[in-house]
């Protein structure tokens, strides 16, 4: 039977964690499941925690008075939803909604600012790969910017 | 009697028809984007076409002017030619004018197409984005129809919105196939839209492809193949097997004007497709 630390091992943003730090944080992780169409989490909440997503995809969405919600990115298996838990004031600046069915390893943050805090090594192994997907989603935010696909109507 | 060595050029050029164009008629007009259109033309004499994946003509409307357009047809199809067009300027609108039956001038097919037999016995990783399906197009159609050659076939296309995608059921029906990998993303969604949303160059980390035997071509916006290109090297996938598809200011065709030369190519002859070795240290570069 696969556990929650098999889980965590096999999460690409985890991949080659080593087993001491993956020991660390498994106490602060917690399998979970959204149906489709229900909200992970909605602007404005805390954000106390954030997702590996093992199966699914994830709408990130942001609301236009007058003009509706968007759709900003899909996130979907092997990816990351949320880094607002690791920012003060650990608020979620997008809704987070469940495309299909989305099972999912929550990680809370308090718990893992403490570990981070109380284990330097382990904190900076954490910052590195946060600051990987960040500047992943700031590259792709930036082509997106670009509106590179022509004239707009 | 030889006069000069490109006087005998040109007349060699005329004879097969890519200094002088050969009538064609329209034979089917099809909207498919709001700015975006794809005429089926068929040659006035009878005669068959052949061009090969990545080649492209000049679409010549009468009295108005000439355009470089793709190919974007099935090349197992002799008997028409199939180009999309996004109506951009005088001429891509006067294209988008006409209708079934009107006249219209070709010469081609010219330049150096995707390297679809050279791929043979590696994964093939299509990625478009915006029109640059079209002139990749013909590359899926021949990866289908020689499928046992390839190992995997992938087709990755980006859009800015679900409305701009370019052949949306030809696309589902790639994507029901056991033998193809399709992935479709847009730029920006609404809610309803249950597709990806993101650029393309995020589909490259996680699609299927072995990249030290993969072939990655690549069709877009230039700015959206520089970036493509890197997410392909950084998977792992070589230069020389990473092939684009430039445009510059195609006039002549035969590589005679000058008007397309881009650093020491003239891209109408020496491309449209490059590999990417050949082209890095030009791309990007403001000056030229």
């Amino acid at each position: 039977m696969e556990t929650l630390e098999s889980y965590l091992a096999e999460h690409p943003f985890l991949k080659d964690l080593p087993p001491r730090h993956r020991k660390l944080i498994v106490g602060c992780a917690s399998n979970v499941r959204f149906d489709a169409g229900t909200y992970i989490f909605r602007e404005g909440e805390e954000a106390d925690r954030f997702f590996l997503v093992r199966h699914g995809r994830v709408a990130l969405e942001i609301f236009a008075p007058g003009r509706g919600p968007f759709t900003i990115q899909t996130l979907r298996e092997g990816e990351i939803l949320g880094w607002s838990w690791l920012i003060p004031p650990f608020h979620w600046h997008f809704d987070a909604r469940a495309v299909d069915l989305v099972r999912a390893i929550a990680l809370d943050g308090k718990c893992l600012r403490g570990k981070c805090d109380e284990d330097h090594e382990l904190g900076y192994e954490i910052l590195k790969r946060f600051s990987h997907v960040m500047e992943e989603n700031l590259k792709a935010t930036r082509l997106q910017l670009l509106d590179v696909y022509g004239d707009r109507r | 009697m030889v006069i000069d060595g490109r006087e005998e050029n040109e007349r060699e050029l005329a004879a097969v028809g890519l200094t002088v164009p050969r009538p064609f008629e329209v034979r089917a007009y099809a909207k498919e984007t709001y700015d975006t259109f794809t005429l089926d033309l068929v040659p006035a004499d009878g005669g068959p076409v052949s061009f090969l994946p990545g080649q492209f003509n000049m679409l010549y409307v009468f009295g108005v002017g000439e355009a470089p357009i793709s190919v974007s047809g099935d090349p197992a199809k002799p008997d028409r030619l199939v180009h999309t067009i996004r109506a951009v300027g005088a001429v891509t609108r006067a294209l988008g004018r006409l209708r079934r039956g009107d006249a219209i001038g070709v010469r081609g097919p010219f330049g150096a197409g995707w390297p679809v037999a050279d791929a043979e016995g590696h994964d093939l990783v299509i990625a478009a984005g915006g029109i640059g399906l079209a002139p990749l197009r013909p590359a899926v159609y021949w990866a289908l129809a020689h499928r046992p050659a390839y190992g995997r076939v992938v087709v990755l296309y980006g859009a800015r919105t679900p409305e701009d995608i370019l052949y949306p059921r030809e696309l589902e029906r790639w994507r029901s196939r056991f033998d193809l990998e399709v992935e479709v993303t847009v730029d920006r969604a609404g809610t309803g839209w249950l597709g990806n949303v993101g650029v393309v160059t995020t589909l490259i980390g996680r699609a299927p492809f072995d990249p030290r035997r993969t072939v990655a071509m690549i069709c877009g916006p230039e700015v959206m193949m520089r970036f493509t290109a890197m997410e392909f090297q950084k998977r792992g996938v070589p230069s020389p097997n990473i092939h684009l598809s430039m445009e510059r200011n195609m006039k002549c065709g035969v590589g005679l004007c000058g008007h397309c030369q881009w650093g020491p190519h003239f891209i109408c002859r020496d491309g449209p497709v490059f590999a990417l070795d050949r082209i890095a240290g030009l791309l990007g570069k403001r000056e030229i």
